[in-house]
């Protein structure tokens, strides 16, 4: 799905990130750890085309990210769901308008779509909440609706960056839940995240691979979390 | 552009309307300013051809026409004036020779003098009206001959006064053209910076629906409608005012002269509606140029 060969970054004050290799092959569940400020979300970025390599290649769908126009990118965009960290939602439209928004730029007809929207408005628990504007949402609302837009699209891939950053473990139970469930609906998954109960919580409902950034460097993180 | 694109532009899309927020304030100023132009422009227009038909009439008048006046005593004035007729009929390129009745030259005099004046007792030259045909006649000649027949006469083909009024007149139009070209790029050049600070004023918007998978032409579709049709009502509306307003000016009669008679004449009243289609696809150009290269800018 996504490769990373030799990947490089380097920001302009410094090296970021240093010959980096990885696939993520289809259907895998990938945890992407590290301290903070050590390139999980450039990672990331570097894996759905927002930002490009100093070195190495990125690939994605057997196509080279850096020769892409702005038009394919945004044609990959759709075949990558991303759960950012901060949501990014609009914020004058409600939650339900916001989930539908990858179908709307995709020029699809929504009136189409309203089963689908429901049905995955009640998996993530904002049937409730479709008419809130994305400001009246709790931190954990805005990562589940944010999830939701993520895969509306129905995307091979889901990217999602700290999704349980700022939730209660309760709720980031429900999250890592939601995300498993994609999983074993043959998605391929990679999520960034600093906590280590919710990947050790994770290895009992799926087989997940831990890649850890430290020292520049990408490792495959032992059994022994 | 493909067909569906121009439906869509027109008929438009409620749902993607919706993506960007509304801007109260730009888009009360864009009303504001293609109204504005559009209200000038109506009266450049009215001024250009008021004056292109002037200028038109003028020298048409001018070619075909003149007026020779006898100068004679009273006893001679019937001979001369019958000598000058028989000369002007024996020219060529003269169509029509009349001298004028004493009626008709108290008439003209009539808002001169008033019409209680006895003018028919004064010691008036005698007109002769005369007008060309299509190849003109050698005004030079006429006058060389008139000289030598009836000293009494003198050829006015009126080139010493008019000349310099249709040119005038032309240069009127000329002016009013450039106007309208000017209130054109103006009105480019004001949609062009409201676009600009509405791209800039919604760079989250666009960074979102960047993220989520929108093409270019997608979000530039959503300013480009926008702003065109802002452009299309308020020039519309500038267009009724602006129209309302010729209409109410004084309509073209003798007495006032050429200054009444600024307005539109028959069919002429069809071309300001030309106005709001064309500052549409002004704004339409304006926001298209100004939408790609900010979008291109963007990572």
């Amino acid at each position: 799905m996504i490769e990373l060969e030799n990947v490089g970054y380097n920001y302009g004050g410094g090296e970021l990130l240093n010959a980096v290799s990885v696939q993520l092959a289809p259907g895998s569940f990938h945890f992407l750890t590290g301290p903070s400020g050590a390139g999980k979300t450039t990672l990331l970025k570097l894996c759905y085309g927002a930002l490009n390599p100093t070195a190495g290649r990125v690939r994605a769908f057997n196509m080279d990210v850096h020769g892409l126009d702005r038009d394919q990118m945004a044609y990959l965009r759709r075949r990558v769901g991303v759960v950012h960290q901060d949501c990014r939602f609009l914020d004058h439209l409600p939650v339900i308008e916001n989930i539908a928004l990858p179908l709307l730029v995709a020029g699809r007809e929504l009136s189409h779509e309203e089963a689908n929207l429901k049905e995955l408005l009640n998996w993530v628990g904002l049937s409730e909440r479709a008419h809130a504007l994305p400001p009246e949402l709790s931190g954990g609302e805005r990562q589940r609706a944010a999830l939701a837009r993520s895969v509306i699209l129905s995307p091979d891939v889901i990217i999602a960056d700290e999704p349980t950053g700022n939730v209660d473990w309760e709720m980031s139970q429900r999250l890592l839940q939601l995300l498993v469930e994609l999983n074993r609906m043959g998605k391929t998954i990679l999520v960034a995240t600093h906590d280590l109960s919710l990947i050790r919580a994770a290895k009992n409902q799926v087989q997940a691979r831990v890649l850890r950034i430290s020292n520049r460097q990408l490792q495959l993180a032992g059994a022994d979390l | 552009m493909s067909e569906g694109r121009l439906r869509k532009l027109i008929l438009g899309d409620a749902q993607a309307d919706r993506v960007v927020p509304p801007s109260g304030f730009t888009a009360q100023l864009t009303l504001f300013v293609s109204g504005a132009m559009a209200f000038l422009t109506v009266f450049a227009l009215a001024l250009s051809m008021a004056s292109g038909r002037l200028a038109d009439q003028w020298a048409e008048e001018l070619a075909r026409a003149a007026t020779l006046r006898i100068n004679a005593p009273e006893a001679q004035r019937a001979a001369q004036t019958e000598a000058a007729l028989e000369i002007l009929r024996q020219t060529p390129g003269v169509a029509t020779a009349r001298a004028l009745t004493g009626e008709e030259q108290a008439a003209l005099l009539a808002p001169w003098f008033g019409a209680g004046v006895p003018v028919g007792d004064l010691p008036l030259p005698q007109l002769i009206e005369v007008t060309g045909d299509d190849t003109g006649y050698d005004a030079q000649g006429l006058r060389l001959r008139l000289q030598a027949e009836v000293p009494g006469a003198v050829l006015d083909d009126h080139t010493r006064w008019r000349a310099p009024l249709v040119d005038a007149a032309q240069a009127l139009r000329r002016l009013a053209w450039v106007s309208i070209l000017l209130i054109g790029g103006a009105t480019a050049a004001m949609i062009t910076l409201a676009a600009n600070a509405a791209l800039a004023a919604n760079a989250q918007v666009i960074e979102v629906l960047r993220l989520v998978g929108a093409l270019d032409s997608y979000i530039a579709q959503a300013f480009i409608r926008r702003f065109t049709l802002r452009a299309l009502t308020g020039a519309a509306a500038g267009v009724v005012l602006g129209m309302a307003g010729v209409w109410l000016m004084p309509e073209a009669s003798a007495e006032g002269g050429f200054l009444t008679g600024l307005g539109f004449q028959g069919f002429g009243w069809l071309v300001p509606l030309l106005i709001p289609p064309l500052g549409a696809l002004v704004a339409f150009a304006a926001t298209t140029r100004a939408a790609t290269k900010r979008l291109g800018e963007l990572s």
